[in-house]
């Protein structure tokens, strides 16, 4: 394990943005080394044997609750899966009601999925148990960025002085939230691109924001292409997905344009065609399933520190 | 309150007396016969001694008037009660308040206009009205039996909570409402705008990762309203405001001489989005709290006069709602038993305005716009003896457990406050009295 700076003490992680880049880092080096454990034939170390982990998903989610499943058992916890359907909540339980119920079930970490912002915070305030945020409404997805920033950290060995664009659905993403927090800190420069319909108010955040694609393109080291969230979308916020393509799509004809090892992250599910190209999503330049495999490394070290930190 | 026979005798002594209706602002004193004001000035009069109220030190003052609370009966009992609704009121020192009709069933006919008059009535604590939903199930569609309501002495029609989407629609309010001369409230919100936003649109909601709602929303229906009620004239009054866009329409709406009344609560003056930040749904409402610039602005409209009346929004909720993730929450914040020493932090503490300001926008103003100034608001002889008394220096912290309400949907709680409520009279009887509290 790379030497530590600092000492870790949080016992929630919420998001990303209260986040120092020293804490940040201690994250991706101490996933380093459970990215060893992955390795062997036995991919099992016994960090956190006896506690119990609950995976509270309000959301449809493969990719991130199949990776915390198997983050939480290659730790040794014991795993409770819950769903909304088969839970209380669909009799009218309340949130708060379903949380405290577990907790006198005993138990030690609550993972969170949930379509409305700050619900993991709400969680926080309420429970003694760890609460790590697997994604709130649009507001933060931290474990995705830890993933995608380690994932170009083992590409380029720094992201510092790096040229990332995030390009698509920026306002209804928490993934661009997250990401714009952890690449920044970790010292990229990155340019928001999309149409202006689907671009927040960026504020002071340290971004630049482009509406051309094509623009921005061959300065680019890596581009994070998100997934047009039409389930978010109320009305359309463009014309036509054959518009979008043009403008926005990560197209094998605009990776011309590209530099020669640009990297290419996308968190998943894609929609392969539109966002981004078949022939690019499983091209050279992409880390698409690299992100997919470090992503359990990353979330082995979240739940290890934070069942680690001082109450 | 009826014409009951009243031998409510009471002297209030040696009190700083403000009735801005009539200008007046002295020590003197207040002398309450057969439940009405009898004369103001130095009273010679032996009277025994519990008649007599001592208030050197305090303001004395026409009751405060409450154009816009919610008491959630019928339908939502266990939320608040007119019953407890009331007491709640007089703790605040209102001796008026008006419900909004968005309870289930809506009010929006004569039978539940009478409903809650007479709940009001039986619960002894303040004077309760209420005003009619202005269309049919507050759909925006129909126009409700605003004659038979206003028979039934509704206070005004509003579809509060939703503004009147279809400008047809509300120009036939504004114009059928004119023949009844009541006020027609609207909560000023272009729902095609404001979507399922849940506090301000902006870089916050954007931080935060919650939808929001454009100023604009609020702005763009206000706007529209009144140039619809340019030639139509009705009284028009809108709720809530919360932008500095909408000061700037209502100043030059007034400029140009259209009718046009407005009011503002404690909340869109003290607080603001950055008190969202830890997802506390205390501070979900409905309009959202905006900016600085915002709460300076319509800072800045009471001093000029543009602001006509202060208004809580008293808006009881379940605990157990509330504890919600904040965008399934509902909207409102509860105020009655706080509004005097908040108005006072945000209006007097920092120099915008005086007392005589602030108990106009209490007493005789209110009651203007709801036209029951023949009986309320001044102290002008033979009114009903409806009197608040405070001590403006008075110093204390708000806590919500000791609220009257059976609502602690507060983001005042814990509050270092100034200014408290001795004693609330209502045609001449002592309605609340710190001293029993």
């Amino acid at each position: 394990m790379a030497e530590r700076k600092i000492e870790w003490t949080r016992k929630h992680l919420l998001g990303l943005r209260e986040l120092s880049r020293e804490e940040i880092e201690l994250i991706l080096d101490t996933a380093n080394s459970f990215a060893e454990v992955n390795k062997r034939s036995i991919k099992k170390t016994p960090v956190l044997r006896g506690k119990v982990v609950v995976n509270m998903f309000f959301e449809d989610s493969t990719r991130t609750r199949n990776s915390f499943t198997l983050a939480s058992r290659r730790l040794g916890a014991d795993v409770i899966e819950f769903t909304k359907k088969s839970s209380a909540l669909s009799k009218g339980e309340t949130l708060l009601d379903t949380a405290r119920n577990l907790e006198a079930m005993g138990v030690d970490l609550v993972v969170i999925r949930h379509n409305a912002g700050g619900t993991p915070k709400l969680l926080s305030r309420s429970i003694n148990a760890c609460v790590v945020n697997a994604g709130d409404g649009f507001h933060e997805h931290p474990t995705q960025a830890l993933l995608d920033v380690y994932t170009i950290r083992e590409k380029f060995g720094s992201l510092d002085g790096l040229k990332i664009g995030i390009v698509g659905d920026i306002a209804n993403s928490r993934v661009a939230r997250s990401n714009v927090y952890a690449m920044t800190k970790l010292g990229a420069e990155v340019t928001l691109i999309g149409p202006p319909t689907l671009m927040p108010p960026v504020g002071d955040l340290p971004v630049k924001v482009s509406n051309n694609f094509d623009d921005v393109i061959e300065s680019l080291d890596v581009v994070n292409m998100l997934r047009v969230q039409f389930e978010r979308l109320s009305s359309n916020p463009f014309p036509s997905k054959r518009e979008y393509t043009r403008l926005f799509g990560l197209t094998e004809q605009r990776m011309k344009r590209a530099k020669d090892n640009i990297a290419v992250i996308h968190p998943g599910p894609m929609n392969r065609g539109m966002e981004i190209e078949s022939s690019v999503a499983d091209g050279a330049n992409s880390l698409i399933l690299r992100q997919v495999t470090n992503g359990i490394a990353v979330r082995m070290a979240v739940l290890f520190l934070v069942s680690r930190a001082p109450e | 309150m009826g014409n009951k026979i009243n031998t409510n005798e009471l002297l209030i002594k040696n009190g700083r007396v403000i009735d801005p209706l009539n200008n007046i602002d002295s020590v003197c004193d207040v002398l309450i016969e057969e439940g009405r004001i009898c004369y103001v000035g130095k009273v010679q009069k032996q009277m025994p001694e519990d008649k007599v109220i001592e208030a050197s030190g305090k303001i004395v003052c026409p009751g405060f008037i409450d154009m816009h609370v919610h008491f959630r009966e019928p339908g939502d009992e266990e939320e608040e009660t007119i019953r407890s609704g009331s007491h709640a009121a007089v703790a605040g020192g209102y001796t008026s308040v008006v419900c909004m009709p968005n309870t289930d069933p809506t009010i929006q006919d004569e039978t539940s206009i009478e409903f809650v008059h007479r709940m009001g009535r039986q619960t002894r604590k303040t004077h309760v009205y209420a005003m009619g939903a202005l269309t049919k199930d507050r759909k925006g569609v129909e126009l409700s039996e605003m004659g038979l309501m206003a028979g039934a002495g509704a206070a005004g029609f509003t579809d509060d909570g939703t503004g009147v989407q279809d400008a047809s629609v509300m120009r036939k309010a504004l114009k059928y409402a004119s023949m009844f001369g009541l006020v027609v409230s609207q909560h000023c919100q272009d729902s095609s705008l404001s979507g399922n936003g849940v506090i301000n649109a902006g870089f916050n909601s954007m931080l935060l990762g919650l939808p929001g709602m454009s100023p604009l929303a609020e702005e763009l229906m206000l706007w529209r309203d009144i140039q619809l009620n340019k030639s139509i004239r009705a009284k028009y009054h809108a709720q809530h405001i919360s932008t500095k866009g909408s000061v700037d329409i209502i100043r030059k709406a007034k400029q140009e001489g259209i009718p046009v009344t407005c009011e503002v609560t404690p909340h869109h003056l003290l607080l603001n989005e950055q008190t969202v930040a830890e997802y506390d749904t205390n501070y979900k409402m409905n309009p959202p709290l905006r900016t600085d610039e915002d709460n300076a602005a319509l800072k800045e409209a009471v001093k000029d006069g543009i602001i006509d009346a202060l208004i809580t929004d008293h808006a009881p909720h379940l605990q157990s709602e509330k504890e919600l993730e904040f965008l399934y929450a509902p909207f409102g914040i509860i105020g009655l038993e706080s509004a005097l020493p908040l108005f006072g932090k945000a209006l007097i503490e920092d120099g915008i305005i005086d007392w005589p300001e602030l108990v106009a926008m209490l007493t005789c103003k209110p009651a203007e716009i709801l036209g029951i100034d023949e009986t309320k608001g001044s102290f002008t002889k033979g009114k009903w003896g409806d009197i608040t008394i405070f001590d403006p220096e008075e110093k204390w912290q708000i806590d919500v457990n000791k609220f009257f309400s059976k609502a602690r949907n507060c983001p005042f709680h814990g509050w270092d406050v100034k200014g408290k409520v001795c004693y609330t009279i209502v045609g001449g009887e002592v309605r609340y009295s710190s001293e029993r509290d």
